[in-house]
């Protein structure tokens, strides 16, 4: 109660004694785990990126059905050769601190973002050569190369646009106090504890703002999480295990929502990645498709995923727009998994496969152990946390290794960065000169039907080689107190809190 | 009296010292890259190099401690490479919920463990000792989570009597700082309380077997001073050890416990720390702890003195 400010406390003595007094709306949110770093210039958390969507606006935002729709930018313009993009800014908008957003705020945090020494944007933004302020309410970016993946980056924290002046106060400091342009600013925030939003006066879009206060609590258990909703210490909790969605369809007291995510999930194997690619699995592509079809992909989304999650084949799910229609997802067929086997010569294969020690990630891991060896595959687990993990793999320190990948709007970022030869998250080491001509041309091109068949190409040359194999799509679940309205469940798996409102 | 404090307190120091080297050279040991972990999907190798420049990962690893060594004897404990915040901040932050929650559940373990001990010795081998064996052993039997989650559905979800976690100050809301925190309390002292339990009942039919007692009975003291004014005091001794030892060990985090409750308190820290390989933070609450499992040491081996007059002889 520290916090609260004196016009406040004036405010609200003043509502009691002159009128009704009014209802502060709040909404409190249990997230799975506690963010990192508050400034979207560091921050690589998912969990991050929903904080972030109620306190920083960005140049683009995601419609629900996956359309670059405007934010700070109203309009935006390619050359016609790719390499420049305009964008025109809205007026009238201001930072949390009062500074007036403008196009020198944009080229000072695009800037950032790209020589911060300490950003993490700096893949995302990889292909602009430089960012210029054309008008006071017009930028302009020149690329190196044609990027037509640049607007859907400028979608997430690359495009989040920070007060210039904190910036610079701040530096790589900013977490520790952000100061975006988005609906909800920051007032606290006490690790591992709660994340502390209240309403932004200014905000450019303030009429659709019907909540005065956010508050985000980290949960990590998704039991727990749900009974805090039961019990009414929370209104809206995200990411709920499928083991949980059960109990949150029968409460009559509860909203539930669902829909699948843009990632996949995935086993890697360790095609070209040091000497540990040095076996049949990593050398023949035919063990590698009886791997695949020795698995039944709907029983595991069934089972283990109690029906919430998809099975899929490709790094985007069946309901995707680029997903390949021609490589439909097969059911299990073990003969034709044996006689691949036999056909490579090898009886029977032992497999070392990696994987983080979750308990759904082990269940689906001991449901595939079981799963392919009917065919002759011989799986011992090897399971560690996640850190562990991911540094095998990326020092290819393993044979197959479980991945999973939370998505991006974007097809080139679930695939490029892959399965090209010098992909910056390229763990297989996978590299077919073919498919990099493909994805960079796919990456070139903003005539959308251009790029679907570029990835059509790709995946069918993938879908072939099986550098990796993906099995299934999750989905976000959601549940929410009845009171609770105004929520679009959006397949980025973020909380928009624009025409959220919280009557209970 | 103060001398032997003054001796106790010399002595802590090179254990802490020892203790930082060592947690130092363990985590070194730990596989997996802090700086892979914190660069997520950014791999620019640019960007990986600067922080582990930053962040003096590339200097060797006995320099890396002597570094760490230097800023921690200035109250520096270093920065937290995930969230950006200094170390000192964080325990500072974690430092009251879990001291909080050590308190409440040691109280709640010493009012019923030891009440419990005496009556089961007093009344060995009857159907009450049988019971209070019965559900002390449970007590120890019982995992945390099952029994925290089970309580959580109860008390909170279907009976509405609590908030199901979280924690409040209790300077900011004492009444609801101490209804969040008696579920966790009762979960984590549960087990304590058994084994505070056993440890009494043992100590106390030790001493209730002896000649002194004897003496006691024979003269025709009534039970009552029998048992809590000869008896008790001298199976005190053990109990306090134990007490202190335990007590340590809850200042050093109940982590299941307070991942259940979503306590943000250190045992929640320092799992993140060791799982992000957040090398400064792990290091700061380990010596922290370190230093209150001394202090705890140290008011047990005060408190004997105080309770056996044969040791303030020997002093």
């Amino acid at each position: 109660m520290k916090r609260i400010t004196m016009p406040l406390v004036a405010s609200v003595v003043a509502g009691v004694v002159l009128a009704f007094p009014a209802f502060a709306a709040e909404l409190k949110i249990g997230l799975q785990d506690d963010p990192d770093v508050l400034d979207p210039a560091q921050s690589r958390t998912f969990v991050g990126r929903i904080v972030y969507t109620a306190m920083c606006d960005k140049l683009v935002d995601v419609s629900p059905d996956l359309k670059l729709v405007p934010q700070l930018a109203t309009e935006w313009t390619w050359s016609d050769d790719g390499k420049q993009l305009t964008m025109k800014l809205r007026e009238g908008v201001k930072f949390h601190d009062g500074t007036d957003f403008n196009a020198d705020a944009v080229v000072a945090t695009i800037e950032r973002n790209l020589t911060l020494p300490e950003s993490r944007r700096k893949s995302e933004l990889a292909s602009v050569e430089k960012i210029e302020a054309t008008g006071p309410l017009e930028v302009k970016f020149t690329l190196k190369s044609a990027d037509a993946t640049l607007v859907a980056q400028l979608s997430d924290r690359a495009g989040m646009i920070v007060s210039p002046t904190a910036a610079k106060e701040l530096g790589a400091d900013f977490g520790s106090k952000p100061v975006c342009a988005g609906p909800f600013k920051f007032v606290e925030r006490v690790q591992n504890d709660k994340i502390v939003l209240e309403k932004f006066a200014d905000y450019w879009d303030k009429d659709n703002i019907f909540l005065d206060k956010v508050t985000y609590l980290p949960i990590p258990d998704s039991t727990v999480r749900l009974a805090n909703l039961q019990s009414g210490d929370l209104d809206f909790v995200e990411r709920l295990a499928p083991s949980d969605a059960g109990t949150a369809k029968a409460d009559a007291n509860l909203t539930y929502a669902d829909v699948v995510n843009l990632g996949y999930m995935s086993m890697y194997i360790n095609v070209g990645n040091g000497p540990r690619a040095d076996n049949p699995l990593g050398k023949d592509k035919r063990l590698r498709q009886a791997f695949s079809l020795a698995i039944d992909r709907e029983a595991i989304a069934k089972v283990a995923f109690e029906g919430t999650a998809v099975a899929g084949n490709q790094p985007f799910p069946p309901s995707s727009p680029w997903f390949n229609k021609s490589l439909p997802v097969l059911g299990r067929d073990v003969e034709k998994a044996k006689a691949l086997m036999k056909e490579a010569g090898v009886d029977r294969l032992p497999v070392e496969l990696g994987a983080s020690n979750s308990p759904i990630v082990m269940q689906v891991m001991q449901m595939i152990q079981a799963m392919v060896s009917e065919a002759g595959f011989d799986v011992s687990l090897k399971t560690t946390e996640f850190a562990t993990l991911l540094d095998e793999q990326t020092a290819g320190n393993y044979q197959a290794a479980r991945t999973d990948w939370s998505g991006r709007v974007d097809p080139d970022g679930n695939i490029h960065q892959f399965v090209t030869c010098k992909g910056g998250i390229n763990d297989t080491k996978y590299c077919n000169p073919e498919v990099d001509k493909l994805l960079d041309e796919a990456r070139q091109s903003t005539d959308e039907a251009v790029r679907k068949q570029k990835y059509d190409a790709a995946t069918a040359i993938l879908n072939d080689e099986l550098p990796i194999i993906y099995f299934g799509h999750q989905s976000w679940i959601w549940a929410f107190k009845k009171s609770v309205t105004g929520f679009v469940p959006s397949p980025d798996g973020m909380i928009r809190l624009v025409g959220v409102k919280n009557a209970g | 009296m103060y001398a032997f404090i003054a001796k106790r307190l010399l002595v802590a120091v090179p254990t802490l010292l020892i203790i930082s080297i060592f947690v130092f050279s363990l985590q070194k040991l730990l596989p997996g890259d802090p700086i892979l972990a914190m660069a997520g999907e950014e791999r620019d190798p640019q960007v990986l190099e600067y922080l582990r420049e930053k962040y003096r990962l590339n200097d060797p690893v006995a320099y890396q401690y002597v570094a760490w060594l230097g800023s921690a004897l200035q109250g520096d404990l270093g920065i937290s490479l995930r969230t950006n915040q200094p170390v000192l901040h964080l325990i500072a932050q974690k430092l009251p919920p879990t001291i909080q929650l050590a308190v409440m559940s040691m109280v709640f373990a010493i009012l019923v463990g030891v009440p419990m001990g005496i009556l089961a010795a007093t009344r060995k081998n009857t159907v009450f000792d049988y019971v209070a064996s019965i559900v002390a052993l449970s007590g120890l039997s019982i995992p945390n989570f099952w029994l925290g989650i089970m309580l959580i559905l109860l008390v909170s979800v279907q009976l509405g009597w609590l908030p199901a976690s979280g924690y409040e100050s209790i300077f900011v809301d004492p009444v609801k700082s101490i209804k969040t925190m008696l579920m966790p309390s009762f979960v984590l002292g549960t087990g304590l309380a058994a084994t505070l339990m056993r440890h009494t009942r043992s100590a106390m039919i030790g001493v209730l077997t002896s000649d002194y007692i004897r003496t006691a009975r024979a003269k025709g003291l009534p039970e009552r001073a029998v048992v809590l004014e000869h008896s008790f005091r001298n199976a005190l001794l053990p109990i306090i050890t134990l007490g202190a030892l335990l007590f340590g060990e809850l200042l050093a985090g109940a982590v299941l416990t307070e991942q259940i409750f979503t306590i943000p308190g250190f045992g929640k820290l320092i799992v993140d720390a060791v799982f992000n390989r957040d090398y400064a933070v792990v290091q700061g609450v380990v010596l922290c702890t370190a230093v209150g499992f001394i202090l705890m040491n140290l008011i047990a081996d005060i408190l004997y003195v105080l309770l056996n007059p044969r040791m303030r002889a020997a002093l």
